[in-house]
């Protein structure tokens, strides 16, 4: 059995809530043994409750195999980048550094690194990832490019990433808003090391109120800065 | 005698909470389940669909449910970790008693014995001091099988008016309202109808962490451009991406309402329609509103002239939207004025009772809707009917088959029976899943309260906090361990499904209840065999009220995957039986019937009209001042629930938020000299507790925020104020005035507990 190549795994960070509901189910998958293999991130929980689920990409050339010393990480037939073999992996950790997405962790109490396998055990009889399932928000998505492509007008699914001169196109896809899109067809990861986070992203619009010109203000991004402490 | 037997740590020691994990046959990949059960998660009021997987009576993980059409298979990390809740250390399989010789203050007894004992101490308080002298409390995550019959057995059986339920620490100011304004209480529309809307106002309500399926919802209906706003005092995951984002100042909520009401009626952004054929009470409202210009709503409640402004002009133009509110604004001294706030809004805008035009209100507990609805609420009988009414006393006097004047009148409130119990006229009391020393506000005289007891029993399935002060623990069932309905927040019926067996002596609390009754030598009606039969009499005490639940049967509820209430077994136009009602989705739709109005218009009074109430802005009760200058609010965190009876016994979800911290403003901090991470010190005029800091920009720089899910000198609630709203008696929990300063040492408990103890 393969996962259908019809049925795509689509992350949209914008809809996370920080719930942790598939790391938690992560562990739930029969083949984890009540390991998450997962993780969830905030971005700078001081200045925003940002979050984002961090599930592996499974790039078409995966930079983590590539590097790994023992030939641990195989990629299958259908794409998906699996977790580490058990005999091979010697828990050397380069996969860990050379990850251009964070992924991978290193259990150092198994000499074992673990990540994402799109629920192999899952996907390929047809089930959905227990994440993607779970996820009260939907920022993790799994279904056909014509599903997400209904339930998501506002945003576009993009798998191409530039690293400097280095372009990684990738299985799963990040929903990226369709006015930025238009610019850069790929995410420039590089450029976006340098942005802070959208600190308190919530927007005070002004709208034009002709009979009261003295209120308008610029939207400012700190919705408490008149509260006196 | 119900002073704490032993020291707590000894009782800790051996009743936890302890932390469950997966191990055994939960990790096992080469066991399969026997079968899979479908049914409810067993915490919050959104009820998701879930299937347990079930194998040698042990509940062994779950798979999603992804044809159960409110959560097609989505989960928060409580109801994916909910099944570790079952085969627990901590779970009580015998009866206990009071045994201040052992080293951890209870021991095991006979079942029969406990019952026995039970109902001797009963029939003795009863006999020197009067029916009344005996207190029953109830919850809102029992089946609603399990409230009928818990609001039957105090007024037949314990012949006592008392009785009350933790739904008056939840839903009550939202239920008080929607009785004042439409004269029924259930959110109006299928949450479906979210989705094509053109704005969603969410009125605090910290969606992403209390009811995380809802959250999906909000941004369906954002992707198909829907505007939301979002008011609270802290900028919660919904908050971050909302269009509009009200900070509102805690307690100044209903100046809120009245402020954008105001503009709406300045700027004729009114359907004027709406108002003069379906509702009464406008101009009064609008009178009041007048007081609430621009620039005095804005200073009171802390809300930018613009944004105020913003949301008026959003609401007020709308064709189509959605409003719902929560405890934000609800656990308020003044929180039925508040949601009366909001009614007003929607009422003003005419959007409701049509397709893509809703308003509800988000259930906390599993049941917080059904168990609000049959009678264990202290003023209540079956059917949503009032205890009050002769009309309902006779017809329920008749289904139980007592003379109407045998029924008791009205009680008191859940905080007003302590006091009774303080001023001695209440001297014994039984409780069922309510764990008051950790949620009722101003916990210390709870807690001396219970120490004034003569007798208390407690029936549960761990030994929650309040139950370490009883002299009889009763072995109850889990949720997979009974079957019954529950009515979630879109007023939907739903089945829950038996998985597993009670362990050893554990049995349904159904028939603990009645094995009480009998042991008083008073069971008529309380001879149920199955949980079938309490709903097919709860159908026929329902029938004619305006909680119509007679044409539901489990069938219908297995069959349609949940019936909207009403549903009737009769046509209100006509009488004539019917047996294939659906229910209602939606309520208020034109055209419809209701047995109230019969015919007149579609609210629930005699005229057919919805009513708006003037919503009066009042401060909150110690209000923060000189002397106590910062806010102090309260509330969840996604991966706990209520007093943490079963979330702080399950290993994942405690790992995921392990302690509360005091949540506040780095503007605050650097005032205070407090650094991230480092122990604070909150005091009220209660009483002061000691928490690490936590500092994030994302809360109001005057107001620091406790989740209130853990017990002892971790309990928010030790700072909480007893002030209540005079008509819903809800607890003031989300403001009072505090002060924090940096603490000079650890607290005590940090060296002796673990984090969830």
């Amino acid at each position: 059995m393969a996962k259908p190549d019809y049925l795509q795994f689509f992350i949209d960070p914008n809809r996370c809530i920080g719930c942790q509901a598939c790391v938690q189910a992560c562990s739930e998958c029969d083949t984890h043994r009540g390991e998450s293999m997962i993780h969830l991130e905030y971005i700078d929980r001081p200045e925003s409750v940002q979050t984002v689920p961090v599930v592996c990409m499974h790039c078409e050339q995966p930079t983590c195999a590539e590097v790994c010393p023992a030939d641990a990480i195989k990629r299958t037939g259908d794409g998906v980048v699996q977790s580490a073999r058990k005999p091979r992996c010697i828990a050397c950790g380069n996969c860990v550094v050379a990850c251009p997405f964070g992924v991978p962790e290193l259990y150092e109490d198994r000499k074992i690194m673990m990540k994402c396998d799109m629920c192999y055990d899952r996907t390929s009889v047809g089930k959905k990832p227990m994440c993607a399932t779970v996820c009260p928000s939907q920022a993790l998505f799994f279904g056909t490019r014509e599903q997400i492509e209904q339930l998501r007008p506002l945003s576009t699914p993009v798998n191409t990433f530039r690293f400097g001169n280095q372009t990684i196109t990738t299985q799963v896809h990040v929903m990226v808003p369709r006015s930025l899109v238009s610019r850069t067809p790929h995410i420039d990861v590089v450029a976006a090391m340098d942005e802070r986070p959208l600190s308190r992203a919530v927007s005070l619009k002004v709208v034009s109120m002709s009979d009261a010109p003295e209120q308008r203000q610029a939207a400012d991004g700190d919705p408490f800065a008149e509260v006196e402490v | 005698m119900a002073e704490i037997p032993v020291d707590p740590l000894g009782i800790i020691e051996r009743f936890g909470p302890h932390l469950s994990s997966m191990t055994g046959v939960r990790l096992s990949t080469s066991v399969e389940p026997e079968r899979l059960v479908k049914t409810h998660c067993c915490f919050c009021g959104q009820q998701c669909g879930i299937q347990l997987k079930v194998r040698d009576n042990q509940v062994i993980g779950f798979e999603p449910w992804e044809d159960f059409p409110f959560n097609r298979g989505m989960l928060c990390p409580k109801g994916v970790k909910r099944y570790l809740q079952g085969s627990h250390p901590d779970r009580l399989t015998t009866a206990l008693q009071r045994d201040p010789s052992s080293p951890h203050g209870f021991s095991a007894m006979p079942y029969a014995d406990a019952i026995g004992r039970v109902a001797s101490e009963i029939a003795r308080i009863q006999q020197a001091y009067g029916a009344g002298a005996v207190g029953v409390l109830g919850g809102a995550s029992l089946t609603t099988e399990k409230t009928y019959l818990l609001g039957k057995f105090a007024r037949v059986c314990l012949k006592t008016p008392f009785i009350d339920y933790n739904g008056r620490l939840c839903m009550v100011s939202a239920g008080a309202a929607n009785k004042k304004a439409f004269g029924i209480d259930r959110t109006t529309n299928p949450w479906s109808d979210m989705v094509g809307t053109e704005v969603i106002w969410v009125a605090g309500s910290n969606v992403a962490e209390c009811s995380p399926i809802t959250t999906n919802y909000i941004w369906q209906a954002r992707e198909q451009g829907a505007k939301i706003i979002v008011q609270d005092p802290r900028i919660t995951p919904v908050a971050r991406t909302c269009d509009l984002y009200l900070p509102v100042k805690p307690g100044r909520d209903a100046a809120l309402f009245a402020g954008v009401l105001q503009i709406m009626i300045e700027r004729d952004w009114l359907d004027h329609a709406f108002i003069a054929e379906h509702t009464v009470g406008f101009e009064q409202v609008a009178e009041y509103c007048r007081e609430w210009t621009l620039p005095r709503t804005a200073d009171v409640t802390g809300v930018p002239q613009r944004a105020l402004l913003q949301a008026a002009e959003w609401w007020g133009t709308a064709k189509t939207s959605f409003l719902f509110h929560a405890r934000g604004i609800e656990h308020h001294s003044n929180g039925v004025q508040n949601s009366l706030g909001t009614i007003n809004l929607v009422l003003a805008s005419g959007r409701i009772g049509k397709p893509k035009c809703g308003y509800g209100t988000i259930v906390g507990q599993a049941n917080g809707q059904g168990g609000r609805e049959h009678g264990q609420k202290c003023d209540q009988l079956p059917g949503w009917r009032d205890i009050s009414n002769p009309e309902h006393r006779r017809y329920i006097a008749g289904v139980w088959g007592i003379d109407e004047q045998e029924l008791p009148g009205p009680g008191v409130d859940a905080y007003e029976l302590f006091r009774k119990i303080d001023r001695g006229e209440i001297k014994a009391l039984l409780s069922i899943c309510f764990n008051p020393k950790v949620s009722l506000p101003d916990n210390a005289f709870v807690t001396r309260c219970l120490e004034k007891l003569e007798f208390y029993t407690a029936i549960d399935f761990f030994l929650n906090d309040t139950a370490w002060h009883a002299d009889v623990v009763l072995p109850g069932s889990l949720h997979e361990e009974d079957e019954g309905t529950v009515t979630q927040v879109e007023g939907r019926i739903i089945k829950i499904n038996k998985a597993v067996a009670c362990p050893g002596d554990a049995r349904e609390d159904w028939r603990i209840i009645q094995d009480i009754a009998s042991a008083l030598g008073r069971p008529r009606g309380f001879t149920f065999e199955h949980p079938r039969e309490i709903f097919d009499e709860l159908r026929v005490a329902s029938k004619g009220g305006v909680a119509d639940y007679s044409g539901v049967t489990y069938e219908k509820v297995t069959q349609q995957l949940g019936v909207f209430w009403p549903c009737y077994s009769e046509d209100p136009r006509t009488g004539a039986p019917i047996d294939d009602h659906a229910g209602t989705p939606r309520l208020f739709e034109p055209g419809s019937y209701n047995p109230v109005a019969k015919g007149a218009g579609p609210f629930y009074f005699p005229d057919g009209r919805a009513r708006f109430n003037v919503a009066e802005h009042r401060l909150p009760i110690d209000d923060a001042n000189e002397e106590f200058p910062i806010y102090l609010t309260t509330g969840r965190v996604v991966s706990q629930f209520l007093s943490g009876t079963q979330t702080r016994r399950i290993g994942p979800l405690v790992r995921q938020y392990a302690e509360p911290r005091i949540e506040m403003h780095p503007r605050l901090a650097a005032k205070l000299g407090i650094a991230d991470g480092e122990w604070a010190t909150a005091e009220t005029r209660r009483g002061s507790m000691t928490l690490r800091a936590q500092v994030v920009t994302t809360i109001r720089p005057d107001t620091i925020f406790i989740p209130y899910h853990w017990a002892g000198r971790k309990s928010a609630n030790q700072l909480t104020v007893a002030a209540q709203d005079p008509i819903s008696k809800i607890p003031q929990y989300k403001v009072c005035g505090c002060r924090v300063r940096r603490a000079t040492a650890p607290p005590e408990y940090a060296a002796v507990l673990e984090p969830q103890q």
